[in-house]
C-alpha cells in the first residue's frame, strides 16, 4: 500500500551547538516509520519490476506495467477497478463533504442547544471498528433479517426497499453511502474548527454592514474555510484510492455482485494474496499497488502544486 | 535389599529427569480451513489421538474457509505455518508440492488403505507421487424439511419436471421459501447449483474428462443447459436473494422458514445441531424418468505434512493415525456428511449421511469439473463459475452467454493435449 508524506519545512537555525537531543526525540518515529512504511513501500515498487521466471525472481522490467494494461482481462479488471474507485471518490465528495460542511457549519451558530451531544454523535462512527460499521450495516439492509424493510414499511415506502448490496446496478452507491456514513465526522470536525478559527471581529464587521445568515456563510466563512476544504477533499481522495476494509468487510473479496463494487484496493488483495482457488501474484499485486501509489501521487501532486498555490489564505 | 534400594533411589533421582524429557511433548499444529468443525477436533478427534500418544499435543488451528488458501500461502512462504496442512484437493495442492511445500507422502505407514481413486486428488499428474493422506469427500444433493413437504402434500421429486413441480407447489401454498439460497457470496450459486445438477447434463465422469481433453466445450449444450436450470430457480428463491449470504440461506432452512436446501453433505452436521424438525435428502432430479442418475462425489479433505516442519516424526505418527481405519470411522460420525476415502467399509450412524452415500449405488460419481487440470490457471475456472452461477440467477447473465464467458476464459490459458 502506499500512503502520501506531508511535507514538513523547516526554517534555518543560526550556528549554535549541536542539538543531539533532537535526533535522539526524533530516532524511534523515525525508525518505526522507516521500518513499517518506507521500506516496504521502496520494496513494493521495486518487486513491480520484477517476476517469476522459470522459477527465480527475475528484473523484468515494466512488463508487468505491459501486462497489466495490454492482457484484455488484466486490463479489463483494472479499468473496472478503477472507474468504481472514481465514482467512489466523487459519491464522498458529492455527499461526505457538503453533509460535513453543513453540519459543522450548524454546529458553529451560537445558541444551538446539545451541539456538544450531536458533535460527539455525528464523530462516533468514525471511531467505530469498519469492521463493526460493516456487519452493522449488512444487517440493516439485510431483505431477512435486517430492520430497514421494517422501518420502510412503517411509513410506506416498503415497495422501494430492495436487496441493495446484492444488485450490481446499486451495490456500489450503498457501500459508498455506508462510508459517507461513517467518516462524515472527519470533515464535520475540521471545517468546525476552521470556522471557530474565524475571529468574531471579522463577522461582527460584517454584520454591521448589514451581512447576516446565509450571505454571511458564503460571502465570509466559506472563504476563510476554503483551505479546510482543500486539505479536506486531498484526504478524501487518499483515503478513497486507498480504501479496502469496509468494502472487503461488507462485499467479500471478490467484492460483488458481478465485480461492481470492486475499487482498487480489493482487486490488489485479490491479485496480491490470491482468493479461493486462485493463486496469488505477488509481483502483479505490487504493480497493482505502485499504480494505485502513482495515482495517489498525482492527485496530491496536483493539490499541492496547482490548487494549493490558487487559494488565497488570509492571515488575521 | 540395599542395592535395590539404591538402584531405586538411582532411579528416581538420576533417570527420572531422563525420563522425564523423553516424555517431553512435542507440539503439533493444523491448518485448516473447517472452522465448522473446531468442536469436533478439540473434543473428540484429538483427544482420541493423544490418549495413544501421550507424547504429542495437536493443536487444530482452522480460519475461514475463503482465506485459507491465500493465508495458508502466505504462511507456508513465510516459513510461519503449522506442521499439518489441510489440503484442498487437486490443482490447489498440487502447486504447493511443486513448489517443495508439502513433503512425499509415499512411504507413509497407513497409505496403502487408501484406493487410487481415492489419491488421485493428491498426487502428481504421473501418478508417481502421493502428497496428502485422503481424509473425505462430499456429496451434492438437496436436503428438505420432511414436516414442510407433508404440510404442502408434496413427494420427493424424481424428475427436473418433478422438481419444479414441487417448488410450484411450496410457492403457491406460501408458508415456506420453497429454496435457501443466495447469490451473494456467489460460490453457493456455483458450488450448490451449477456442480449439484449439471453432472446429470455433462453426464458426469463423460463430459469433465471431455472438457479437460478439448473434446467439449463449455458453450456445448450440455454445459449450458444447467445454467438455464439454475435461471429458473430464481423465481423460488427468497425476497432479496441477491443480497443473502450463505449463512443467511443455512439459518433460513434450520429455523423452518425454508422447504429444500441446495446442499453439499458438509451441511449435515451443523444442520443436525440446530434444527428441530426431521429432514430428508434427494439426489439432483434426472431430465426424464429412468435417466442414469449422477452425483458430484468431490474429493475434498486430506492432509498433508509442511516440507518444513522440526517435528517431522510426530506428524508422520498423527498422519498414520489419520490413514487408519480407526479414524475413518471415528471422522465419519463424528463429521457426518464428510465421507471417508479409506478402503476399509465404514459404519456410519446418521440417517441422513446413510441417505446421501446410499446413492452410490445406482448413481455414477463424478468430481467438480473446474477442481482438476482446467483450475490450474488464470481466470481461474472456479471462480469464474462462481461468477457466472451467481449472474444467470440474478438474471444479469444468459445461460448462453455464462458459457461463452467461461470458455473465453479458459481458451486464454488453456490447450487440451492433442
Amino acid at each position: 500500500m502506499s500512503q502520501s508524506d506531508i511535507t514538513v519545512t523547516e526554517t534555518a537555525t543560526p550556528k549554535r551547538p549541536v542539538r543531539w537531543h533532537i535526533a535522539v526525540f526524533l530516532a524511534p518515529a523515525f525508525v518505526v516509520y522507516t521500518a513499517v512504511m518506507i521500506l516496504p513501500l521502496i520494496e513494493t515498487l521495486r518487486l513491480s519490476l520484477f517476476n517469476v521466471v522459470g522459477g527465480e525472481l527475475a528484473f523484468v522490467g515494466l512488463a508487468n506495467f505491459a501486462q497489466l494494461f495490454g492482457d484484455p482481462r488484466l486490463a479489463a479488471d483494472f479499468w473496472n477497478a478503477f472507474s468504481n474507485n472514481t465514482i467512489f471518490f466523487l459519491i464522498h465528495m458529492a455527499v461526505q463533504n457538503p453533509i460535513g460542511i453543513a453540519l459543522a457549519a450548524m454546529l458553529s451558530l451560537p445558541g444551538l442547544r446539545f451541539a456538544a451531544f450531536y458533535r460527539s454523535a455525528i464523530f462516533v462512527p468514525t471511531l467505530l471498528s469498519f469492521v463493526i460499521v460493516g456487519f452493522i450495516w449488512k444487517l440493516i439492509l439485510s431483505p431477512i433479517w435486517g430492520i430497514a424493510p421494517n422501518l420502510m414499511d412503517l411509513v410506506g415506502l416498503k415497495s422501494f426497499f430492495g436487496p441493495w448490496l446484492g444488485k450490481p446496478e446499486s451495490a456500489l452507491i450503498t457501500v459508498s453511502l455506508i462510508s459517507v456514513w461513517q467518516y462524515v465526522g472527519i470533515p464535520m470536525m475540521l471545517i468546525y474548527a476552521a470556522l471557530l478559527n474565524i475571529p468574531d471581529e471579522v463577522l461582527e464587521a460584517a454584520e454591521i454592514d448589514g451581512i447576516t445568515g446565509w450571505s454571511q456563510f458564503w460571502k465570509i466563512k466559506l472563504p476563510l474555510i476554503l483551505p479546510s476544504i482543500g486539505i479536506i477533499s486531498v484526504l478524501t481522495f487518499v483515503g478513497n484510492f486507498n480504501a479496502f476494509d469496509l468494502i472487503y468487510t461488507v462485499q467479500g473479496a471478490l467484492a460483488g455482485p458481478d465485480g461492481s463494487t470492486d475499487i482498487l484496493g480489493t482487486l490488489l488483495y485479490r491479485t496480491f494474496f490470491g482468493f479461493q482457488n486462485q493463486m496469488g501474484n505477488p509481483p502483479m499485486g505490487a504493480t497493482i499497488a505502485t499504480v494505485m501509489f502513482l495515482i495517489i501521487l498525482a492527485g496530491v501532486s496536483l493539490y499541492l502544486f496547482v490548487i494549493q498555490r490558487r487559494i488565497r489564505r488570509y492571515q488575521f | 535389599m540395599t542395592r535395590i534400594l539404591k538402584g531405586m533411589l538411582f532411579a528416581t533421582t538420576v533417570l527420572a529427569p531422563a525420563g522425564m524429557a523423553m516424555a517431553q511433548e512435542t507440539q503439533l499444529t493444523i491448518e485448516s480451513w473447517r472452522n465448522d468443525d473446531l468442536p469436533i477436533w478439540q473434543e473428540k478427534i484429538i483427544p482420541a489421538f493423544e490418549a495413544k500418544h501421550p507424547d504429542i499435543k495437536v493443536t487444530f488451528a482452522p480460519m475461514a474457509p475463503t482465506e485459507y488458501n491465500s493465508a495458508v500461502n502466505a504462511k507456508l512462504e513465510a516459513g510461519t505455518a503449522g506442521d499439518l496442512i489441510t489440503c484442498r484437493p487437486f490443482d490447489l495442492s498440487l502447486a504447493m508440492f511443486e513448489k517443495g511445500q508439502l513433503a512425499p507422502l509415499n512411504d507413509l505407514e497407513g497409505m496403502e488403505n487408501f484406493s487410487d481413486v481415492a489419491k488421485s486428488a493428491w498426487t502428481t499428474d504421473d501418478g508417481q507421487t502421493t502428497f496428502c493422506v485422503p481424509m473425505a469427500s462430499v456429496i451434492h444433493g438437496f436436503i428438505y424439511n420432511k414436516a414442510a413437504f407433508e404440510e404442502v402434500g408434496v413427494e420427493v421429486p424424481k424428475t427436473e419436471e418433478e422438481f419444479f413441480a414441487v417448488l410450484e407447489k411450496i410457492k403457491e401454498d406460501g408458508n415456506y421459501i420453497p429454496m435457501a439460497m443466495g447469490t451473494k457470496d456467489q460460490w453457493e450459486a456455483a458450488t450448490m447449483g451449477y456442480y449439484n445438477i449439471g453432472p446429470n447434463y455433462w453426464k458426469g465422469e463423460e463430459g469433465r474428462k471431455a472438457l479437460i481433453a478439448g473434446t467439449q466445450k463449455l458453450t456445448d449444450p450440455q454445459w449450458v443447459e444447467p445454467y438455464a436450470t439454475l435461471a429458473k430457480w430464481k423465481d423460488y428463491l427468497g425476497d432479496g436473494f441477491e443480497a443473502q449470504t450463505y449463512p443467511d440461506s443455512q439459518n433460513l432452512f434450520t429455523l423452518g422458514r425454508a422447504a429444500i436446501y441446495p446442499a453439499g453433505s458438509w451441511e449435515i452436521a451443523p444442520f443436525k445441531s440446530q434444527a428441530d424438525f426431521e429432514m430428508g435428502a434427494f439426489p439432483p432430479p434426472v431430465k426424464a424418468e429412468g435417466d442414469k442418475c449422477y452425483i458430484s462425489d468431490h474429493n475434498d479433505i486430506g492432509i498433508g505434512l509442511n516440507a518444513d516442519s522440526d517435528n517431522k516424526e510426530a506428524a508422520k505418527t498423527f498422519l498414520s493415525w489419520v490413514a487408519s481405519p480407526e479414524f475413518a470411522e471415528l471422522y465419519a460420525n463424528s463429521a457426518p456428511g464428510f465421507f471417508s476415502l479409506n478402503s476399509t467399509p465404514v459404519k456410519m450412524e446418521d440417517e441422513l449421511a446413510q441417505e446421501f452415500v446410499s446413492w452410490r449405488e445406482n448413481c455414477e460419481t463424478t468430481i467438480r469439473p473446474s477442481a482438476a487440470i482446467v483450475g490450474r490457471g488464470d481466470p481461474n475456472l472456479d471462480l469464474e463459475m462462481w461468477r457466472t452461477s451467481a449472474n444467470v440467477i440474478n438474471g444479469t447473465m444468459t445461460p448462453e452467454q455464462a458459457g461463452e464467458e467461461t470458455q473465453k476464459g479458459l481458451d486464454s490459458w488453456y490447450k487440451p493435449k492433442q
